[in-house]
């Protein structure tokens, strides 16, 4: 993660203003009374619950870009994923063949995990049913034998997390 | 400008098809498939897409036929839409985890090729 800077303060003041900036963008009226009230509820939603949004001092912002690189890819994916569905859904003889697989990743940080984990749902063919912290462990429930040996024998996706968290 | 209209039309009413052919699928798979798990991968799935899509057909119809020469809330009507999307594509994959675990950790067996469908 990356380097905390001033601790509590910090966050703090992250969380009201991305809190602020999203009362404004949802209210989009100017007046006294709207402005002041976004600024008293964004207030209060820091003080409770900054721990939550900045967790370990701040965001990954340094993998933001590797991470924009990865979301097109992943975009695609969930297309892909969608027709793959579909074909087994309306196909007369619903080709369908699951199994339970799990494999070790060398994953981490809980937001490599969540990435990993979020993916693996949204591609084709496979859903996270659990995810194991401590060891980069994953249990995947595949809907047939191809999507389950593109994360056994390809590997493709969790190299491609792994890359932009820096994780390998 | 007449011409443009109806250009816009067409998309929108394009990406509103897909999205409802999307969650036709899904509704057929839940039916379909034989048990907790494979409907879970028709729904998740089918259901994220055609959300999406039929949300970004509401989107370009707002931007091309309601945002121009509108007030500023009017306006910001596009970002709220554009968060919801973002907001389904982070929490539909979570929840429909979030269910897998619960029946995998509660014993529900997956369903294997040549069962009887539950």
């Amino acid at each position: 993660m990356t380097n905390n800077k001033g601790g509590k303060g910090y966050g703090i003041l992250v969380t009201f203003i991305v809190m602020y900036l999203f009362w404004i963008l949802l209210s989009g009226i100017f007046d006294a009374l709207h402005l002041g009230a976004g600024l008293i509820c964004s207030a209060i939603v820091a003080l409770i619950s900054h721990d939550l949004f900045v967790k370990d001092g701040g965001l990954p912002f340094d993998k933001f870009w590797r991470l924009l690189v990865y979301i097109p890819w992943e975009l695609w994916q969930i297309v892909l994923a969608n027709l793959d569905v579909a074909y087994r859904v309306l196909h007369p003889k619903m080709p369908i063949d699951p199994m339970v697989i799990e494999f070790e990743t060398t994953l981490r940080s809980d937001f490599a995990l969540v990435t990993m984990a979020n993916s693996i749902t949204l591609t084709p063919g496979t859903i996270t049913i659990i995810v194991e912290p401590e060891r980069g462990k994953f249990w995947v429930h595949a809907v047939a034998k191809a999507p389950a040996d593109a994360l056994l024998v390809d590997q493709e996706m969790q190299n491609r997390v792994a890359e932009v968290y820096n994780e390998l | 400008m007449v011409e443009l209209i109806s250009i816009i039309d067409a998309i929108v009413t394009l990406f509103l098809a897909l999205g409802l052919f999307f969650m036709f699928t899904g509704a057929i798979g839940l039916l379909r498939f034989p048990d907790f798990y494979t409907r879970l991968h028709a729904t998740g799935k089918c259901d994220t897409l055609g959300e999406v899509l039929i949300i970004a057909g509401l989107l370009i119809y707002h931007l091309f036929v309601y945002s121009p020469g509108a007030e500023l809330s009017v306006k910001l009507v596009p970002v709220k839409l554009l968060f919801l999307i973002a907001f389904i594509f982070l929490t539909n994959p979570t929840g429909t985890h979030a269910l897998m675990k619960a029946a995998y950790t509660t014993g529900v067996k997956p369903w294997k090729l040549g069962e009887k469908r539950q």
